[in-house]
Order: structure tokens, then C-alpha cells, then sequence
């Protein structure tokens, strides 16, 4: 309802961060000095960038794990007035967004995995610990926006084959194999999100790498 | 974006009115309906339907007028349900639904008062959906000066009424003018209030309300062009949207006869196959079309009852928008027809008219 609204909301906000971005690029002023990417992203810690990683993988993935139970949840409530036979076949589409959110987990269990012992921010910022803290990041953010998207999507398609079975009970299987594609790509997400992560190392000081490199 | 949305607050209801839905008659039990010999049988073949037992406590000479009376009783408590389990928009978009059946009421009490009918039976007659508080009041007034001050200015109508006030007196025509521009206002209002919602709603609604608003068009040109309604005051009447608005409109109020109005339907190719005589499309109705100018503007009628059920077929085929609350009381009220009409055919022994029913699904 009202995509002039959400066009508004999105598109002002950027308009103006694109003009000051502009700006400051190509004037070379002393705004330059208030944001320096290539600074910011030296200066800033590896762990909070791999703790914000993990944080969106799973927030990411609830939320749309979630969104899709109760888009599904709402309409298998509806149908079942009448119907009351599509409740227990239709909790499958709970699952699969249960499944999604399930998926969050693992892969925040994964990264924060390399997380590793407590590192003193003097020997942190190495490249080893640059690369995992990055790695972690990106791949949290991969994994959370798949899962967001794919749990919405199984939620819809859920909601449409509690509404389809209730009607026609012929209709349930077939629906439920669109549902199975859709609940599939947040798997895509996860495998993406483990290959990412998959050279990266846990987070060591820099004497700890340096014997590990004088071992080798 | 609906996806995302709708069932926040609709969710629920969605899910019920297409429970309601998939409880409308389908042909077979149609079938077995036209196949009752008293309204005994009638009554035992809607048990086993979702009607249910609704005419158990009757006594036994069942009137054809208690059969429609218990069934749109069934209606008007789905609504309800479902009207007071709506948060907003969508309780407004049941408020609308429900404007309809007030106009209708207002009309049927002045026009009662007029005759000097009795003010109870008027009341018991008004449709359950229409009612609001002051109805009993509208029974006083003389003119619609009056009408407006006392009675109207508080209910949801108010607004519509403002383009009838220069209609001075009450009599039989000025209430058919009153009734159709209040009709007017309402479906563009209504029409607006959709278009406002976007998404498929609007496109859902859009549709439907566009048709109705050519069925009122044509009804109007039709019934008008034998009266001594003044042309420039028939195109006031006509709804400003729909597929022929706006030349087709324009035409139609200068219309003199059915040709004319024949004309304008061909350039709207949903509208074409409703003046087909030639095909005796219109089901059973084949055969009767001799006297054509009578015929086939009762035909006309069927047809567009026909393609009103179409429409609102269609609505369900799309999910996340409301067009399924409208479309769904348009469809029972369609059934309830059908019902009154057999259960008529049956009580008067004319089986050979049974069949002119128009079946859903």
C-alpha cells in the first residue's frame, strides 16, 4: 500500500548522502578529514566488525524467520475456521521457516568459532586479523539477507498453501514444491556464507603470528 | 509489498471469508436443489450444506420469504463477524460495503412514507446490512431540506446528499433522482477510497466497481429515455468512471433508444456479448427473444448479473487484497437469489423456470 511512501522514505535520505559523498570526493575540502573510508576501515576494530557479522547473520535470519511464520501462521489461523484439516499438514510451512532461522544459528556458531581468545588491541591490527574480521562480516551479512529474504518468501508461499489447501486439497503438494524451491536459496546463503568465512583464521595476536610464520 | 503486510492485521480474515467462500453452492448441489419436489426436500438438501440446519425452528409451511430472510440472516452475521474483527483500512472498506444498503434503505422508507405505508413494516423490511440508528426518523420528513437536517447529517450518507438538495419536493421521480445520485456519489467515493489503498486492491476493486458503474449507466439510459427525465439532469446521474466513461457516457445520455446504447457497449469488448441476440447466448433464455426491444432488455439483466458473478469469481484468484470481502457478499447475495428463486419455483409448481438461476461454481 502506498509505494510513493516507501519511495520517499528510501530516496530522500540517499539523495542527500549521495550529494555530500559527491561533495566531498571530488572537492578534496577539509570534509574529507570527517570521514576517511580507508581510515575508518583501518581504525576500526576486527572484532567489531566480526561481532556486527555474527549479530546480523542471526538477527537477520530470526527476522525473517519470523516474518514468514506469521505471514504463514495468520492465514493457516484463517483457513482453519473452516477447514480444519490444513493445521497439522500446514505446520510444514512453519518449519521451513523455522529451518531458516535455524540456519542463522549455525552459521553465527560457525563464526564466532574464529573468534578465538581475547586479542589486546595493540597486537591486533595485523592483515590475518583485518582479513577474518572482514570475512566474518560479509559473510554474516550474506547469510543474514538470504535467510531474510528466503524466510519471507516461504512465509508467502506458505500463506498461499494454507489458503490453496484450504480450498482444494488437491492443491497442497504442489504448492508445497514451490515452497521447497524458495526455503532451498537459504541454503545457497549459508554454503556462500561458508566458503567465505573458510580461510579465514581465528583472531591472533601479532606475536603469536609471528612464531606461527617463523615455525612455517 | 501486500505480501509483506496484509496479514499483519487481514491475515485472519482473509482465511475466514475464503472458508465462506468455498461454503457457496457448487452446481451439483445446485442440481440437486432444482430436483425437489416440495420446499420439504429443500429444506433437507440445505441441511447437508454449509446452511446447516438454519430452518430447523421454522414452523412447517416454510414461506419462500422466510427462506431468504434466514439465509441473508446467515449473511448479515458473517459480516459482522467479520466487520467487527477489522482494524483499519479494512473496517472502512466494510463501512463502505455496507453505505450501499443504507442508500437502498433511505429510499425504501421515503418512498413508503410517500404512500403512507406502515412505519413498522417498512422498518422490518430495510436490509439488516443498512441499518443505522435514526432510520426510524426518516419516517417524518416531507422534504429532503428536512431529510437532510434532521436525519442525515449524522450518518456516513451526509456527504452524498449534498448534490440532492436542490431536488425540492418528494415525489416518485425526485426519489429515483435522489437514489441515483446519491448511488453516484457513493460508488465514486467508494471507488476513490479503493484507488487510495493501491496495490492490488485497487486493480481487484477497480474492476468490479467499473463494471458497476456501466451497469448503472446503461440501467439509467435505459430506463430514462421513456420518461420525461431532462438529458442534461441523466448525465448528472451517470458514476464519472468505469470503461465507458468518458465518451461512452456522453453518448449515453443523449440516447434515445436501445440501439444507441448497443452502439456504445460494442466498443468495450466486455460489454459486446450482452446485446448478442443472434447466438441466443443468454443460457435458457434461447428461445423467447421474439419480441425483441421487451426481451432483451430483461435479458440484458440476467447477463449482467452473469458478469457480475464472473467478476467477482475473479477476485479470489488474487490473494493480499480485499476485493475477496466485497466480491464475497456480492456472491452470497447472488446465491440467496438463486435460493429464493427455486424455493419459488418449487412452492408455484413452475419447473420449467428453475433452471433460470445463475450458478457460481
Amino acid at each position: 500500500m502506498g509505494y510513493y511512501h516507501y519511495y520517499s522514505v528510501l530516496s530522500y535520505p540517499s539523495f542527500i548522502f549521495f550529494l555530500i559523498w559527491i561533495y566531498v570526493l571530488y572537492t578534496g575540502t577539509d570534509w574529507y578529514e570527517l570521514f576517511n573510508v580507508g581510515r575508518f576501515l583501518e581504525e576500526s576494530s576486527p572484532h567489531m566488525w566480526a561481532m556486527v557479522g555474527i549479530g546480523l547473520c542471526i538477527g537477520l535470519s530470526v527476522l525473517g524467520a519470523g516474518w514468514g511464520i506469521f505471514v504463514t501462521g495468520s492465514s493457516i489461523l484463517g483457513g482453519g475456521v473452516r477447514a480444519p484439516r490444513i493445521r497439522t499438514k500446514n505446520l510444514i510451512s512453519i518449519i521451513f521457516c523455522e529451518v531458516v532461522a535455524i540456519y542463522g544459528v549455525i552459521m553465527a556458531i560457525v563464526f564466532s568459532s574464529k573468534l578465538g581468545d581475547y586479542v589486546p588491541e595493540s597486537e591486533l591490527y595485523e592483515r590475518s586479523n583485518y582479513y577474518t574480521g572482514f570475512a566474518i562480516f560479509w559473510g554474516g551479512l550474506t547469510v543474514g539477507i538470504c535467510n531474510l529474504l528466503c524466510g519471507i518468501s516461504v512465509g508467502v508461499t506458505g500463506s498461499n498453501a494454507a489458503l490453496a489447501d484450504a480450498a482444494d486439497p488437491n492443491l497442497f503438494v504442489k504448492i508445497l514444491i514451490i515452497e521447497v524451491f524458495g526455503s532451498i536459496m537459504g541454503l545457497f546463503g549459508l554454503i556462500v556464507g561458508l566458503l567465505m568465512t573458510g580461510k579465514a583464521e581465528e583472531f591472533r595476536s601479532a606475536t603469536q603470528l609471528m612464531s606461527h610464520t617463523i615455525q612455517i | 509489498m501486500e505480501a509483506l503486510f496484509f496479514n499483519v492485521a487481514s491475515g485472519f480474515l482473509e482465511g475466514i471469508v475464503r472458508g465462506y467462500k468455498s461454503g457457496l453452492l457448487t452446481q451439483a448441489q445446485y442440481t440437486n436443489l432444482t430436483q425437489c419436489e416440495t420446499l420439504e426436500d429443500f429444506r433437507m438438501q440445505l441441511s447437508a450444506t454449509d446452511y446447516g440446519n438454519f430452518l430447523a425452528n421454522e414452523p412447517l409451511p416454510i414461506s419462500t420469504a422466510t427462506i431468504s430472510e434466514k439465509a441473508t440472516q446467515i449473511l448479515v452475521d458473517q459480516f459482522t463477524y467479520m466487520r467487527n474483527n477489522a482494524v483499519e483500512p479494512l473496517s472502512k472498506f466494510f463501512d463502505y460495503m455496507t453505505y450501499a444498503y443504507m442508500i437502498d434503505n433511505v429510499i425504501l422508507i421515503i418512498t413508503g412514507t410517500l404512500h403512507e405505508r406502515d412505519t413498522h413494516e417498512l422498518l422490518e423490511r430495510c436490509h439488516p446490512l443498512g441499518v443505522f440508528d435514526t432510520m426510524p426518523a426518516l419516517c417524518v420528513a416531507t422534504n429532503v431540506e428536512e431529510l437532510y437536517q434532521s436525519v442525515l447529517v449524522e450518518t456516513p450518507l451526509a456527504p452524498y446528499f449534498r448534490d440532492c438538495l436542490s431536488a425540492s419536493d418528494l415525489d416518485d421521480l425526485n426519489i429515483e433522482i435522489i437514489r441515483n445520485t446519491l448511488y453516484k456519489a457513493y460508488l465514486e467515493d467508494f471507488h476513490q477510497f479503493c484507488l487510495s489503498l493501491g496495490g492490488p486492491t485497487a486493480e481487484v476493486m477497480n474492476e468490479i466497481l467499473s463494471f458497476e458503474a456501466d451497469r448503472r449507466t446503461i440501467n439509467i439510459t435505459i430506463n430514462s429515455y421513456k420518461t420525461e427525465l431532462p438529458k442534461d439532469q441523466r448525465a448528472k446521474l451517470f458514476p464519472a468512471f468505469g470503461h465507458l466513461f468518458p465518451e461512452g457516457n456522453n453518448v449515453l445520455a443523449k440516447a434515445d433508444e436501445l440501439e444507441q446504447v448497443r452502439q456504445v457497449c460494442e466498443n468495450v469488448s466486455e460489454y459486446r456479448a450482452f446485446f448478442d441476440t443472434t447466438s441466443g447466448a443468454g443460457r435458457s433464455n434461447g428461445e423467447q427473444h421474439d419480441d425483441e426491444g421487451e426481451t432483451l432488455e430483461s435479458l440484458l439483466e440476467t447477463r449482467f448479473f452473469g458478469q457480475e458473478v464472473h467478476l467477482n469469481k475473479l477476485a479470489f484468484l488474487q490473494q493480499f487484497q480485499y476485493g475477496v470481502f466485497y466480491s464475497y457478499v456480492k456472491l452470497k447475495e447472488q446465491e440467496i437469489r438463486n435460493l429464493t428463486w427455486i424455493a419459488e419455483c418449487i412452492a408455484q409448481d413452475a419447473k420449467e423456470r428453475i433452471h433460470d438461476i445463475i450458478p457460481i461454481f
